[in-house]
């Protein structure tokens, strides 16, 4: 039994010495596996005194489970050391970017048309697009603008023949809508629209997002509200509306919608008036080129330019930006 | 229109500042567009003459001149080339603050001493006009300060007017609308007939009563032409934007700003006969007084002699027929023409001018009378000579007539959501100068002759609204039944699809519809562009028949601008016109070229493919059906790349249906666009992309699956929609998924042959399927593919 103490020392020393889990693992085996040093000297008790043996038992039973517990401590002790090499090992910068596809972006003005959309949508308009190449007609005609009338001037026309043109307007869509349905008209059109003006504040091609509700009592006080909370809502803030008389020839009264806007300078607030679009009630003779009775129902119409409304929202200075495409331009509306 | 507020006030005295006033009359609706001083800011200067003018002795392009200011005489140097003794100047003396805070000192000038200024206009801020002095008439009284010999402390007022109110178109008629809003009183000159001193009547035929129902001709004998317009009259002139000319043009032009009546004089020796309003006759040419010779057809009105035409009716005089420096004797014309035969008459001929502005538009018509009494009033003021007796040849038939217009008091407060006071709706018509009855329910009423606009109920409501203030009346939220509104399950929207694109990577831009036929041609020499009459620029002159002859461009526009890397699409309408009629297509359009990523550290930089922009195709597809329903032939299209382009077609109710094309650029396409680096581009159809289907749910399967996995050899040409096709018509019905996962060419393989690795999987819906079963399937399938591709399995 004196061989005991000193196989035990021997044998913690090698679990210290043990570098990983496998060379633990095999100090085990040589020391406490079934034919292991420790456990040998079990085997042996046989030869010893019988009323000696439970004495004898219980202290290499004590050896073997001191050296267990030794096992165990650097088992645990080399496991973490292990995990924490590979952990180490396989830790990345995350300030690295991402392996990720650059997103793309919305142009500013189908930005601004699709919010525009969405607010009427929630209050139930529906939304109607038409064709761009449109007929006399429908462009004019049928909004109480014969030939010859002087408010064609007002509109710079592209032609294609004498009867065939670029819509000014998308209120031809309107027209488009009444003639197939009657009221009550929930309507936004949205679209491009056409003039033969070009210069730094005029472009040859620009979107418009017009407004049509017709319905028994519909009034100019229906009109005023409805502007008045676009403005808000499209702003997100308190707008300050100011309606002011115009002439259209499809709707009377008619005005010009104008905004109040406040700008912070180094000389103090400044504040001015902004026409951001038109507005009326609908014209009895576009009702009855229609086919529906001005004495039974009224509506108003109004028309706000999308490109002046973006510029104004998101802050940019020049209407050319927005038919350039350049990817820096683009790029800043995600 | 511009008009010299000085003059207004002449009419009307508005308790109002400039601003207030500007401010009043713009909200109700005559639009001030500007407020500009006539004069710039300037103090000391006095009306002056030169006494004398030498020679600078050392300066060849300096004058030397004594200038007097009526009690006292200064030496000035002045380098103008219109100095000259006598003549009469404004005068900047020492001590003078002139536009600009430039003050008039004492100076020596090439060593000889200057004691002030001679003015030029432009240094007066009264005008652009800088290439000499600028030169006084002879009734300048010398040493007058000169602001106040000229009235310059006077604004001229920009008001832009819209088409309904030309009755606006005058001092008289914005005074009449400034009175009303202020209630002031509005007080124009007095206008007495003048007196016949000779007999002689022109004679007037007018065959054409419904285009010219009013005209009115008076002779006037011995007129002066050389005399001089007063001062008075040439600053309103020219504060109305109107150059002097000659005192009876000048007083015509006068009459139609004072009074918005366009008069014209003849001179009447040249008058053949008489006068005769008609119709021109088809080809009929006529020499306007701009010298152009214009050909006129038959619905044109015309004032002719009893030998040809003298003026186009409403626009303009013809050239022979006016005032010139030699006429002594005038036929003056005023008359009322019919705005409809005159609209788009001088725009027929290139031609804008303030009569045929205010033609088109409309005039009073019971004013010709009083206008022609007014301009011989001041023609004979100014010019001396005889007056006759006016002839007027009226058909009352023809004339407009005041409409008499109901006026509901209901109507009012629905229209405009706001019950008026009787009194309020009488006060404001009467001040519009109507004649107001009461009648049951609301009112009648009559519109006064330069409110030739007002005809129905809607013209007054809206007068109501406007003289009221537009921004007084009621605000709501409108009321409305609002059903739920259908949201098709079997359409995707464009917001998505927009969405997906932003996802990809794509930027939306937006290109104008029309396009440069250079780049139309190049990118889809199939159609031809429909062609405006009337573009900008040829740049932009044809409609685009497909979305990329503006995403091209605009690729180049910024690979130019050193992005290399481009991703754009586009929503909108192509215009394809064929013998069947226009149609307007709804199409999507894709861009891409540069490097497949972002350079970034995890890849090597590696150009865009085919197959990393069909990808992007595919993933857009699949939102909307399984790929199954999508098929990409291999097809030629004039722009793109012969092996590098596809038709993509869709399987809907039974049928293939084109979808659209995606493909490289072909070389030629990409040198006439003059872009080197390869362009990708894929139109679809919108519309028809958009379709999808409701979900319909398939029983799931619990029974194992069994795969296959097949290394096929196939000729290079085969193509893999082909092998899977075969495979499929002998995979048995059980086949649930067909997978190619790779494809392989190079070593170990016949280099006019490639390898294909697919992955085929079975499963029956309500037993398993046997070993047996699937490997039968496997024989048949190769068995197919030998036949009919000549496929063999790799050893």
């Amino acid at each position: 039994m004196e061989n005991l103490e000193a196989l035990t020392q021997q044998a913690l020393a090698a679990v210290s010495a043990a570098q990983d889990v496998a060379a633990l693992d095999q100090v085990r085996v040589q020391y406490l596996g079934k034919k292991g040093e420790i456990s040998a000297l079990m085997k042996n008790l046989g030869n010893v005194a019988a009323e000696d043996r439970p004495k004898i038992g219980a202290v290499i039973n004590e050896a073997k489970d001191q050296v267990q517990d030794a096992i165990n401590v650097r088992k645990d002790a080399l496991e973490t050391a292990a995990l924490e090499a590979r952990l180490a090992a396989e830790s990345v910068d995350v300030t690295l970017p991402g392996r990720a596809v650059q997103e793309g972006s919305l142009h500013p003005v189908t930005r601004t048309l699709e919010r525009i959309e969405t607010f009427f949508r929630n209050a139930g308009y529906d939304v109607a697009e038409g064709p761009e190449i449109e007929d006399d007609f429908h462009n004019f005609e049928a909004l109480n603008i014969p030939s010859h009338h002087p408010a064609r001037a007002m509109h710079d026309t592209f032609y294609f023949n004498a009867s065939t043109l670029l819509r000014t307007h998308t209120s031809p869509v309107q027209v488009r809508t009444m003639e197939v349905q009657q009221p009550p008209i929930r309507l936004i059109c949205p679209g491009r629209v056409y003039r033969c003006d070009y210069d730094q504040t005029h472009s040859p091609m620009f979107h418009q997002v017009e407004g049509l509700l017709v319905d028994k009592g519909v009034s100019f006080a229906d009109l005023k509200g409805t502007l008045q909370q676009l403005m808000s809502v499209f702003f997100e803030r308190d707008v300050v509306v100011r309606l002011r008389p115009s002439y259209f020839p499809f709707t009377e009264p008619s005005a010009e919608i104008d905004i109040e806007w406040v700008i912070e300078t180094p000389e103090g607030t400044k504040r001015r008036w902004l026409e951001v679009g038109g507005c009326g009630m609908v014209h009895p003779n576009v009702f009855k080129h229609v086919g529906i009775d001005p004495e039974e129902y009224t509506g108003f119409a109004f028309g706000m330019g999308v490109e002046r409304l973006a510029m104004l929202r998101y802050g940019v200075n020049d209407l050319r930006l927005f038919f350039e495409n350049d990817l820096r331009f683009l790029q800043q509306f995600r | 229109m511009k008009f010299s507020e000085q003059w207004l006030r002449e009419w009307v005295q508005p308790n109002a500042s400039t601003q207030e006033l500007v401010d009043q009359i713009t909200l109700a609706g005559l639009e001030v567009d500007g407020v500009e001083a006539v004069a710039g800011e300037f103090s000391g200067v006095v009306v002056g003459q030169v006494v004398t003018r030498e020679q600078h002795p050392d300066a060849d392009k300096l004058s030397l001149c004594q200038v007097t200011d009526g009690t006292e005489t200064f030496q000035i140097v002045c380098g103008a080339p219109n100095v000259r003794a006598g003549l009469k100047i404004p005068f900047a003396k020492i001590g003078a603050v002139l536009p600009g805070d430039f003050k008039i000192k004492k100076a020596k000038l090439r060593g000889v001493e200057s004691f002030g200024m001679l003015c030029a206009e432009k240094e007066l801020g009264i005008s652009d006009a800088n290439d000499g002095l600028m030169e006084l008439p002879d009734s300048a009284p010398v040493g007058t300060d000169f602001r106040e010999y000229l009235g310059l402390d006077d604004n001229i007022i920009d008001v832009d007017l819209t088409p309904n109110r030309a009755d606006c178109l005058s001092i008289a008629g914005l005074a009449r609308e400034t009175g009303l809003l202020f209630k002031a009183d509005v007080q124009g000159p007095a206008i007495d007939a003048v007196a016949a001193v000779i007999d002689d009547v022109p004679n007037i035929e007018v065959s054409a009563p419904d285009a010219c129902p009013r005209y009115c001709g008076r002779i006037v004998r011995g007129v002066n032409i050389k005399a001089e317009t007063p001062l008075w009259m040439v600053e309103k002139l020219r504060r109305g934007g109107v150059r002097s000319i000659d005192p009876v043009v000048d007083i015509t032009n006068f009459i139609l700003l004072e009074l918005g009546q366009p008069m014209h004089a003849f001179d009447l020796a040249r008058i053949d006969g008489g006068i005769r309003a008609r119709m021109a006759e088809q080809g009929e040419k006529l020499t306007l007084l701009d010298g152009q010779e214009i050909e006129l057809s038959s619905d044109t009105l015309v004032i002719a002699d009893h030998a040809k035409p003298l003026a186009l009716a409403g626009v303009m005089g013809g050239e022979f027929s006016g005032v010139a420096e030699d006429t002594s004797d005038l036929m003056l014309e005023a008359a009322f023409f019919n705005p409809i035969v005159i609209a788009g008459k001088a725009r027929a001929h290139g031609l804008h001018t303030d009569s045929s502005h205010r033609f088109e538009r409309g005039v009073d018509y019971q004013l010709a009378r009083s206008a022609i009494e007014r301009a011989t009033q001041l023609i004979v003021e100014i010019c001396g000579g005889q007056p006759g007796p006016v002839v007027e040849v009226a058909s009352e038939e023809h004339l407009p007539k005041a409409a008499e217009i109901t006026l509901r008091k209901s109507r009012i407060e629905l229209v405009l959501g706001l019950s008026f006071e009787d009194s309020e709706v009488e006060d404001i018509l009467t001040r519009l100068g109507m004649q107001v009855e009461t009648v049951e329910g609301g009112w009648k009423a009559v519109a006064p002759s330069y409110r030739f606009d007002m005809a129905i109920e809607s013209d007054l409501i809206e007068e109501l609204a406007r003289i009221y203030g537009y921004n007084r009346l009621p605000v709501r939220t409108p009321i409305a039944a609002v059903p739920l509104a259908q949201a098709p399950e079997d359409k995707i929207t464009v917001f998505d699809v927009r969405r997906m694109m932003v996802a990809r990577g794509y930027h939306e831009a937006i290109t104008y519809s029309f396009v440069d036929p250079a780049m139309q041609k190049a990118l889809d020499p199939d159609l031809p562009g429909l062609k405006l009459l009337n573009p900008i620029s040829s740049e932009m002159s044809v409609m685009r028949t497909n979305l990329w002859a503006g995403l091209v461009p605009a690729a180049g526009y910024n690979l130019k601008r050193q992005q290399s890397r481009v991703r754009l699409f586009e929503t909108g309408l192509r215009f394809v016109s064929s013998e069947e009629g226009l149609e307007q297509k709804p199409t999507l359009a894709m861009l891409a070229t540069g490097s497949r990523l972002p350079q970034g550290w995890t890849e090597t930089p590696t150009a865009v493919d085919f197959f990393d922009v069909k990808g992007d195709v595919e993933a857009l597809l699949a939102r909307t059906a399984s790929l199954d329903y999508f098929r990409f032939v291999a097809d030629k299209h004039s722009a793109l790349h012969p092996g590098q382009s596809a038709r993509i077609d869709k399987w809907l109710d039974g049928e293939w249906v084109e979808l659209g094309w995606m493909g490289a650029l072909h070389p030629a396409t990409q040198k006439a666009v003059d872009i080197k680096q390869t362009i990708y581009v894929v139109q679809l159809d919108l519309e028809l992309l958009l379709k999808t289907s409701v979900p319909s749910f398939a029983e799931l399967s619990k029974f194992p699956e069994m795969r296959r996995d097949l290394a096929l050899v196939v000729d290079q040409n085969v193509q893999v929609d082909d092998v899977l096709e075969q495979i499929r018509l002998q995979a048995g019905e059980y086949l649930t998924k067909l997978n190619l996962f790779d494809v392989y060419t190079g070593k170990g393989i016949d280099p006019d042959k490639k390898s294909l690795a697919l992955g085929l999987t079975w499963q029956h819906p309500s037993r398993t399927l046997t070993d047996q079963e699937v490997n039968d399937s496997v024989e048949a399938v190769l068995q197919q593919l030998e036949q009919q591709l000549g496929a063999t399995l790799r050893g």
